[in-house]
């Protein structure tokens, strides 16, 4: 079991490797050379040229790479072009605030999701699986931008009860879960978590309803066993799968605050992804983009450990 | 061993109908069963796939999908009314007085519990002991049904054992509360055939042993003289023929039953084409009004196609649902 835990992480490394190097190559597939951005477009070729050795690049992007990832192992990301502050400094804040956002909306999303769809799947074709899924189909063909619009529409500018964008002051750091704090979480949280409740639905709708057509459920009934064990059989089979779909839900529910936070103006790793876009403002992107795909890398590797962790079948012989 | 008439009937059931919904058809499965099965007896149902045996196995504990299935006529197990009972009554009854053996232990057991964990939660539920008693007696069960090395098979998983010795595994599961009556759905189809033999001996051994009833549902013959006091052989819903196993190997006397007897491999057919039946078994969505058999019955005569013939009792303890026997041919 160690062996394979070993194994999977060692897996991981290329992946994060790789991954890392695409953040990279962002500088030179952006469109311009990232010398321009730094010299005055009239200065003289010498000039232009001791500012590339200055800044190595003219070695060969290979080394120019290795150099890079040092300092990024180093926790050097460069400074942001558009603060001057240390991309790290950036980073750190923003990351503490997307994963606030990001549990405040995945918590309950996922909780009434798996209970919505597990109730779905008990009285498949009843009237609960009937609502349940026009409700799930409604979530997931519901627009972020829109719905976040919406409900800043209703509820900030009519009913005025919540802010309609920003964050407290201090926001990650000083976070405590007080409503002053918690008032500026609700609109997106709601925003963020509609869709995935959605998607999250349906997928245990499936899942629950595959394993209460399987023949144990019979012989589980000939036994004599009371409907609250019954459930108990049902959730152990269905929590490794499930937590798979959870998994990749929450990634994309990180996915998705880009467009949340930019519309309520989060301080989150989307809200400064997008600013570092449009101020064309590289090493902030490479440093949140890097950061964002270490993130779902690790994500996947700790949702498949847990599966086998949670999977007897695989527990007993994992990697066959 | 058939028991004196004086005993009170374990199962009785009586005119006993079971159809399904399924889109806008319906599928009429069992039509009209009659039998009484007294205590330490064993039946054995034999019929085709889809004459409707496993079905009538699973009325006797309305094991039946619930919203789809309509069922009329009377149905008393173990004392118990099984239709019209509640689910408390129904659910002490099941894995109590009446537990079920089926045809694929693979899937028949959850593949994410150990076979100890779901031996002792029967014993659990029914006997209300702890889980350290109940695990203890899963472990005997084990042993009784003479799986090796019980005590470690008990923290496997089902998919780590053998088919043999899940079946056994089945069978262990299947005794843990000491049934009057145990009821089997094929469960040696998916056996390989020297592993079967070793589970019918084990199951006639521990019937006669703990005194049970059993109602043996298959499509072999050779299982059935194996293992059966008495035979029913089932079609199209219907028993068309009822008796002792060993009068009805030596004569089976409906024409179906005569057939499937004909088509059955045994030592003294070697070098002899077997005889089949020509023909399939009716739709049960759309029965014929006469006998079901009637259109692949070579002794079919007008009469035949005109209402459905009664279940004769005959002299020997036999009866026989066709009009063409003891008629003159």
């Amino acid at each position: 079991m160690l062996l394979y835990l070993i194994r999977r992480v060692l897996y991981a490394l290329p992946i994060a490797l790789a991954v890392s190097f695409v953040c990279f190559l962002l500088v030179h597939i952006a469109p311009g050379d990232p010398i321009s951005s730094i010299v005055p477009p009239d200065a003289p070729p010498e000039v232009v040229e001791q500012v590339r050795v200055e800044y190595g690049l003219d070695k060969p992007i290979i080394v120019q790479f290795g150099i890079w990832l040092l300092h990024i192992l180093g926790g050097d990301f460069g400074k942001s072009l558009m603060t001057g502050r240390s991309v790290a400094q950036e980073l750190s804040s923003a990351v503490g605030n997307t994963v606030i956002l990001g549990l405040t909306a995945a918590i309950p999303a996922f909780t009434i999701a798996c209970v919505l769809g597990a109730l779905a799947a008990w009285w498949r074709d009843g009237w609960i699986d009937r609502i349940v899924g026009s409700v799930s189909i409604a979530a997931v063909s519901t627009p972020h931008y829109w719905l976040g619009i919406v409900l800043v529409i209703t509820f900030s500018v009519f009913m005025q009860w919540l802010p309609a964008m920003g964050a407290p002051p201090g926001a990650a750091s000083e976070w405590r879960f007080e409503w002053d704090h918690i008032r500026f979480l609700v609109l997106p949280a709601i925003t963020l978590a509609i869709i995935p409740i959605g998607i999250v639905t349906r997928s245990v709708r499936g899942i629950v309803g595959d394993i209460l057509n399987q023949d144990f459920i019979v012989t589980l009934g000939a036994k004599g066993l009371h409907n609250r064990t019954i459930v108990l059989h049902v959730i152990k089979n269905a929590a490794p799968t499930t937590l798979t779909v959870l998994g990749l839900q929450f990634g994309h529910l990180i996915g998705g605050s880009i467009m949340v936070e930019t519309v309520f103006a989060w301080p989150g790793t989307g809200f400064l992804l997008n600013n570092a876009i449009f101020q064309r403002d590289i090493p902030l992107l490479q440093g949140t983009v890097l950061i964002l795909s270490i993130f779902f890398v690790t994500l996947n590797l700790a949702v498949d450990l847990l599966q086998t962790l949670l999977d007897p079948r695989i527990r007993r012989h994992p990697g066959q | 061993m058939v028991a004196p008439a004086e005993i009170p009937p374990l199962v009785q059931v009586r005119d006993l109908h079971v159809s399904f919904r399924t889109g806008d058809r319906i599928i009429r499965a069992v039509n009209g069963v009659d039998f009484d099965l007294v205590p330490r007896e064993t039946l054995c149902i034999l019929g085709e796939s889809g004459s409707g045996k496993s079905v009538l196995l699973r009325s006797l504990m309305r094991l039946n999908p619930p919203r789809r299935t309509t069922v009329s006529g009377s149905l008393q197990v173990c004392g118990l009314d099984v239709e019209h009972a509640s689910d408390n009554e129904l659910s002490d009854l099941r894995g109590g007085a009446v537990s079920m053996i089926f045809q694929e232990p693979l899937t028949a057991f959850d593949p994410v519990f150990t076979i100890g964990r779901q031996i002792s939660e029967t014993i659990v539920r029914h006997d209300r002991v702890s889980w350290s008693e109940a695990s203890r007696r899963a472990l005997d069960l084990l042993e009784l049904v003479q799986i090796p090395s019980a005590k470690q098979r008990l923290s496997m998983y089902p998919g780590e054992l053998s088919g043999g010795l899940r079946q056994r595994a089945m069978i262990a599961m299947a005794l843990s509360c000491r049934p009057q009556l145990l009821l089997a759905d094929e469960p040696t189809t998916a056996l390989d055939a020297t592993v079967q033999i070793q589970v019918l001996v084990l199951l006639r051994r521990l019937q006669q042993e703990l005194g049970m009833a059993m109602i043996f549902v298959t499509h072999d013959i050779g299982v059935a003289t194996e293992i059966a006091d008495r035979v029913a052989v089932m079609y199209a819903g219907r028993f068309v023929e009822e008796g002792p196993i060993g009068a009805f190997v030596a004569a089976p006397m409906h024409p179906y039953a005569t057939g499937l007897l004909a088509a059955t491999v045994n030592a003294a057919a070697r070098d002899i084409r077997l005889k089949a039946i020509p023909g399939a078994p009716p739709d049960p969505s759309r029965l014929p009004p006469g006998c079901a058999f009637e259109p692949r019955c070579e002794f079919a005569i007008d009469a035949c196609k005109t209402g459905v013939p009664e279940l004769r009792n005959l002299a020997s303890g036999r009866s026989i649902r066709c009009i063409r026997v003891g008629a003159a041919p």
